[in-house]
């Protein structure tokens, strides 16, 4: 009896969890169908809100931004974090082993650390071009631009710099099972390392490699606060379009835009551990072959 | 007269300052199998992996044909390697894993068509012919192994490296596969250089065998040089079973055991010179008590099938004789050797480290490989065994 009470102890409390998590999620989708402006009452179903956004020039630019940066940077962090981790899986391991922990904290460190900080380096850096690009003028006549301010640039940056982690981390594994003989049985068939590398390797890591650039491309489009310090005020991102728009008033707008994110999020997650089950079954279905 | 190939002069390499490879010199000839063969961490796959490429000795030249390839990369070497667990490529199947090599030819560039002709002409010679589509994780582990050595074979190399490529294969595929061998080098005329642990394979394929250990060449010969004439009691003792035991030349032909001289073939010793001496289990006979050299008591009988494995006390030394004749525990027995059953060696810093059966010894964990490996396993039982006495 008391088992079972603990038992239904467990499912309610498990359901609690839920309903606090999802909830204001959950109010968030319902309301972005209400046909009214009202935020508390329920006055009838409409895809008014979702209509308007698309007409909203702020939010579609802002959207063409989001998906642009997120592109380009999840491309880019994935050609440097596929090397990278090659990188740290040919290192000896009495230095790979820090430089990986190395390679955590900014995945561990505070965004507004990360936004304030890379925020200080693109003034510094705008300002040294700036005076370096004066003093080309001042020297050859030419016409350069010498006033270097945020914007598109330093805010893909900024996403490369962030994404790349994401991608050492889930290339590694990859790298790890390896069968370092692949390698060297390619080099000895006729390969260049390159050569091996391309034929070889990146077969076999490319499940990583595809994750990779799905955590990256996720993360690009999730991130609110390193955007906000690097963008400038000339280009905003879709988070920073929703948190501009809040602070004035909350637009059912907003609902039907985080409503879309939300849903965009969920099925890069869901792509991501699909792959991840997938993989591990195909591996146990493989050990179960060779032990047969 | 064979033609020398590859030669290694004065070869060392260290890991971290770790030696493991001393100081070694070899040559290998053409069209010849040659085996190297000791225990794990003996060097021999280091050796392998230096005529491959894929190492740098730390000092010494490595020679092919009198040129000096020590900085020449893996894939401009002409020798080819099969891998310890084959490496084959899990995303092509058998055909592009064999094709591999093929298609990165580029001077001249193969044709599709004579690509294929080779590949198919591979998979015949490694009779896995209607094997070409299938995906290599579907294959067994002896199939898996021939696509390695198709794999490796089909680019023509004049130098076959192979690393312990039956470890992984249970007994009865690896005997099978070791005639395979055989048959693939002679039927191709080329060199192959093996690398293995399991003496019996050494014995039974090989031109010529290299036991090596702690990185130092111990001997090289004919498998029939190396068994009836070990140069140190680490081959005597890692090449089939030997009794050995200390003994002192008297003057040639003449030696001292157990405190009694015995007539011997061997010569050119310094009188009185202290050596030891290596008696095979199988040239030991058994004779009526009277009759006897020696006489011992039987502490320990195995059935072995063909023969008895039987231990046997002399005066606390204890020896392993194989008989087919049955002599009961606690029975006293003589033996009889005869002049060509002795063998001696000079003293060695082995010496006294191997060749008595009166406990279990290291030998059997050094000679098995991490790796599971029937035959040592069941050695290890007969090791248990003799020690039960």
């Amino acid at each position: 009896m008391t088992r079972r009470n603990a038992r239904l102890g467990g499912k309610i409390f498990t359901a609690l969890v839920f309903l606090f998590l999802y909830a204001p999620i959950f109010v968030l989708i319902v309301f972005s169908f209400n046909s009214s402006k009202s935020r508390t009452t329920w006055t009838g179903f409409s895809f008014k809100w979702y209509a308007e956004l698309f007409q909203n020039d702020a939010i579609m630019s802002s959207l063409y931004t989001t998906l642009l940066v997120a592109v380009i940077s999840a491309l880019i962090a994935t050609v440097l974090g596929t090397f990278a981790a090659l990188g740290f899986y040919t290192m000896k391991k009495r230095w790979r082993n820090p430089l990986l922990e190395v390679n955590n904290i900014p995945l561990m460190n505070a965004d507004v650390v990360t936004g304030v900080s890379l925020c200080l380096l693109f003034v510094a850096a705008a300002a040294i071009m700036g005076d370096f690009t004066a003093w080309i003028n001042k020297i050859f006549g030419t016409d350069l631009k010498t006033n270097f301010h945020l914007g598109f640039a330093t805010l893909l940056i900024a996403h490369i710099s962030f994404n790349t982690p994401y991608v050492i981390l889930s290339v590694m594994p990859k790298l790890y099972q390896l069968d370092r003989n692949l390698v060297d049985a390619a080099q000895d068939l006729g390969c260049t390392f390159m050569q091996a590398f391309f034929k070889v390797v990146v077969p076999q890591i490319m499940p990583g490699i595809v994750n990779g650039i799905i955590i990256a491309f996720t993360m690009s489009i999730d991130d609110f606060v390193i955007s906000y310090f690097t963008a400038g005020s000339t280009v905003n991102t879709l988070s920073m379009t929703i948190y501009a728009m809040a602070r004035r008033r909350v637009s059912p707008e907003i609902n039907a835009i985080s409503t879309l994110l939300f849903l965009a999020v969920l099925i890069l997650l869901v792509i991501i551990n699909l792959r991840e089950i997938r993989q591990e079954d195909k591996k146990k279905r493989l050990q179960k072959a060779i032990a047969r | 007269m064979a033609k020398e190939l590859i030669r290694l002069v004065n070869c060392s390499m260290a890991f971290d300052g770790e030696v493991v490879l001393d100081n070694i010199n070899i040559y290998f000839n053409d069209k010849k199998f040659l085996t190297l063969l000791g225990p794990s961490g003996c060097g021999k796959t280091t050796t392998l992996r230096i005529i491959g490429g894929f190492l740098k000795p730390t000092s010494g030249d490595v020679l092919f044909d009198g040129v000096r390839i020590n900085d020449v990369p893996p894939h401009r070497r002409r020798v080819n390697t099969v891998f310890q667990k084959y490496a084959l490529f899990p995303h092509l199947d058998v055909f592009e894993n064999i094709a591999f090599g093929l298609r990165l030819q580029k001077k001249p560039k193969l044709a599709e068509a004579e690509i294929k002709e080779r590949v198919l002409e591979m998979l015949e010679v490694v009779n896995l012919k209607g094997f070409e589509h299938r995906q290599v994780s579907s294959l067994s582990g002896g199939q898996q192994q021939r696509v390695a050595i198709a794999r490796a074979l089909v680019n023509r190399p004049e130098v076959l490296l192979l690393d312990e490529p039956l470890g992984a294969l249970d007994m009865r595929l690896r005997k099978d596969m070791q005639n395979e061998l055989k048959r693939i080098q002679q039927a191709m005329g080329i060199t192959f250089i093996y690398v293995t642990h399991d003496q019996e394979e050494a014995l039974s394929m090989s031109d010529t065998v290299v036991v090596m250990n702690e990185g130092k060449i111990q001997q090289i010969g004919t498998p029939e040089d190396i068994y009836n004439e070990p140069k140190n009691a680490f081959v005597a003792d890692f090449i089939g079973e030997s009794n050995i035991v200390d003994g002192i030349m008297h003057e040639d032909g003449v030696v001292e055991i157990f405190g009694r001289k015995f007539k011997c073939l061997d010569s050119g010793f310094d009188p009185m010179e202290p050596v030891d001496v290596v008696i095979r289990p199988e040239d030991v006979d058994i004779v009526p008590l009277k009759e006897g050299m020696l006489t011992g008591l039987v502490t320990n009988v195995t059935f072995k099938g063909v023969h008895y494995d039987i231990i046997v006390d002399f005066k606390g030394f204890k020896w392993l004789i194989q008989t087919t004749d049955f002599c009961p525990v606690d029975s006293k027995i003589g033996i009889k050797i005869d002049p060509d059953g002795f063998h001696v060696m000079k003293k060695s810093k082995y010496s006294g480290m191997f060749g008595d059966y009166s406990s279990y010894s290291d030998e059997y964990d050094e000679i098995s490989d991490s790796e599971y490996d029937p035959e040592a396993e069941e050695e290890d039982g007969q090791g248990g065994g003799y020690y039960e006495d």
